[in-house]
């Protein structure tokens, strides 16, 4: 039915893959990343949305960490707090502010799913991700 | 020792495939095309990986706009509305690492005034000004941690009890946990400044007495050549 769009579809594709790969081959992968910026794919992808990217530094301008880490129950783990749109609609994690009172309304939804499908929930430029080696481990560590 | 040895043996044995995959080279180009097997060999004549940098990863534009981010989907039409970071850090005191941006001095010279609270934007946080300094064996400056910058930012309970027992010096921290993400690790190395040489000295910042000295290895102190 839909073969031949899906064919050129595949072919647009292809070519951006290739596109990228030359890019990537020229650049450090991290060359680009802005510090902080939280990629969300606990379940977005499974069905069929773009991951969330959620920019720490965007909303530091604006609150101070406690309000999302301490009033808002955020904890400190990428993927760690099983977000979904149940609980978004309800009024918790981001839809205590995204719900047309304190910041535009969830109902724009390609804002927050804008995210390269496929990508791994993380965070972004993290030291460790850097790391050319894993940590040493201490001499005297048990 | 041995490893000496080893690693001597293989340099000869590498030569060796080298010269004689020349010859191989040089035999073969008689014969017309050049194949595919014959460029790899010839590649095979001196290493590729000497490049100057092998892992030296750097950062070529720190604060790209979105749709240039590599994670954000350009895709998107979102995407594209989004704000690019350099616009909104324009006038805010700069650092040469993380975001770029001096969070602590931002606020400290009122160029930002993030809310404390989610809708009264005149509360105020409640900033404790405590240091606590940390010794440290090795001949880096000893830690500081300051009560005053992170409070200003935090509640208590984001750090206690969950991450430090708030008690001086009942807590074991070293760097390795750091690195991995625990104790400071939990906020520096992913959203407050990174791990890297230009910030050790942020947490390392209490000099050493003129008369200190890093204490010597057992192996130092036994070793029968000294
Ligand atoms: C304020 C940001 C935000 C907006 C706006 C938003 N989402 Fe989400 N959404 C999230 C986050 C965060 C998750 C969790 C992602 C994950 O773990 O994969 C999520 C998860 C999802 C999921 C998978 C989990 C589930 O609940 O089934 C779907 C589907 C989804 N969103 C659809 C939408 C649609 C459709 C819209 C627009 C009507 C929308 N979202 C708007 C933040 C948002
Ligand atoms: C607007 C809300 C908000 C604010 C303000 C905020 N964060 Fe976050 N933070 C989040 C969200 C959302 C996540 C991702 C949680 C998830 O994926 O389940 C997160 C994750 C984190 C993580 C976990 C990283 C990891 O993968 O281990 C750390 C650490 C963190 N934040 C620190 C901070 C610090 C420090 C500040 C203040 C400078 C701050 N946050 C301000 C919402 C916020
Ligand atoms: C404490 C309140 C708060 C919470 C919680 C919050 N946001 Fe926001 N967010 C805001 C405000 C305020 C804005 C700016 C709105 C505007 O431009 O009118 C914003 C803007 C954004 C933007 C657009 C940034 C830009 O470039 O314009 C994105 C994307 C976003 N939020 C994602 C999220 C996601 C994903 C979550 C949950 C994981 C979340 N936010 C949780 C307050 C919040
Ligand atoms: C960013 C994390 C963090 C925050 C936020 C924080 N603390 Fe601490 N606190 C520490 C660390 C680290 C120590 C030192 C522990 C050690 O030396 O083992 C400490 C030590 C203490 C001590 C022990 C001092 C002593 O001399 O024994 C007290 C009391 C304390 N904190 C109270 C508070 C209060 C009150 C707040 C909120 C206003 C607060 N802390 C916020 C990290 C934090
Ligand atoms: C819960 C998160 C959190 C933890 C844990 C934490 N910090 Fe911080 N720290 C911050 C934030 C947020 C700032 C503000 C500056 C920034 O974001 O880069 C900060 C700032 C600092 C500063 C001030 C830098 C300046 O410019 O004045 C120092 C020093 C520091 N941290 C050391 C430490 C040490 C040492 C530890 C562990 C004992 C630690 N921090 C643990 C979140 C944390
Ligand atoms: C976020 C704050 C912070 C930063 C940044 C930081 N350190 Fe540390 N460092 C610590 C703390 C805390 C300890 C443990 C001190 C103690 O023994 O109580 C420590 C311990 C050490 C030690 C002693 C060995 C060990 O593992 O305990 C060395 C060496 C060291 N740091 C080197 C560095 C170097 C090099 C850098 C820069 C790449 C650096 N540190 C950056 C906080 C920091």
């Amino acid at each position: 039915m839909f073969c031949n769009a899906e064919h050129s579809f595949k072919w647009k594709y292809a070519l951006l893959g290739l596109l990228a790969g030359m890019f990537v081959f020229a650049l450090p992968p991290t060359a680009k990343a802005e510090y902080a910026d939280v990629i969300i794919n606990n379940y977005a992808d499974a069905a069929g949305m773009r991951p969330v990217v959620f920019p720490h530094w965007f909303h530091r301008v604006r609150f101070r960490c406690k309000v999302c880490h301490a009033d808002l129950g955020f904890q400190f783990k990428a993927g760690g707090n099983k977000i979904t749109m149940a609980k978004i609609i309800d009024g918790k994690f981001c839809g205590a502010c995204h719900n047309g009172e304190i910041a535009w309304s969830v109902e724009n939804c390609n804002m927050c799913h804008s995210g390269i499908p496929g990508t791994p929930t993380h965070i972004h430029g993290s030291t460790v991700q850097r790391l050319v080696a894993p940590p040493y481990k201490a001499l005297n560590s048990k | 020792m041995s490893q000496y040895m080893k690693s001597f043996v293989g340099a000869v044995a590498l030569t060796m495939v080298a010269s004689t995959s020349a010859v191989a080279g040089s035999g073969v180009s008689g014969a017309g095309a050049v194949s595919a097997a014959q460029l790899l060999w010839m590649s095979a004549d001196v290493s590729s990986a000497n490049i100057f940098n092998r892992n030296l990863k750097k950062e070529k534009d720190p604060n790209a706009p979105p749709p240039e981010s590599g994670y954000h989907d350009p895709e998107n039409d979102g995407t594209h509305i989004l704000q690019p970071p350099k616009e909104a850090y324009v006038g805010l005191p700069t650092t040469e690492f993380g975001n770029h941006v001096d969070w602590v001095k931002a606020i400290d010279q009122d160029k930002l005034s993030p809310r404390w609270d989610r809708f009264d934007s005149s509360e105020e946080p409640f900033v404790m000004d405590l240091d606590i300094v940390r010794e440290v064996k090795a001949s880096v400056p000893d830690v500081v941690f300051p009560h005053r910058q992170h409070t200003e930012w935090l509640a208590c309970a984001n750090c206690h009890p969950a991450i430090f027992v708030p008690q001086k010096g009942a807590n074991q921290i070293n760097m390795s946990a750091i690195l991995l993400g625990q104790k400071c690790g939990v906020c520096h190395g992913k959203v407050s400044f990174p791990i890297t040489t230009k910030t050790c000295t942020k947490c390392h910042s209490k000099p050493k007495p003129e008369d200190w000295s890093p204490p010597l290895s057992d192996a130092t102190l036994k070793n029968p050549w000294r």
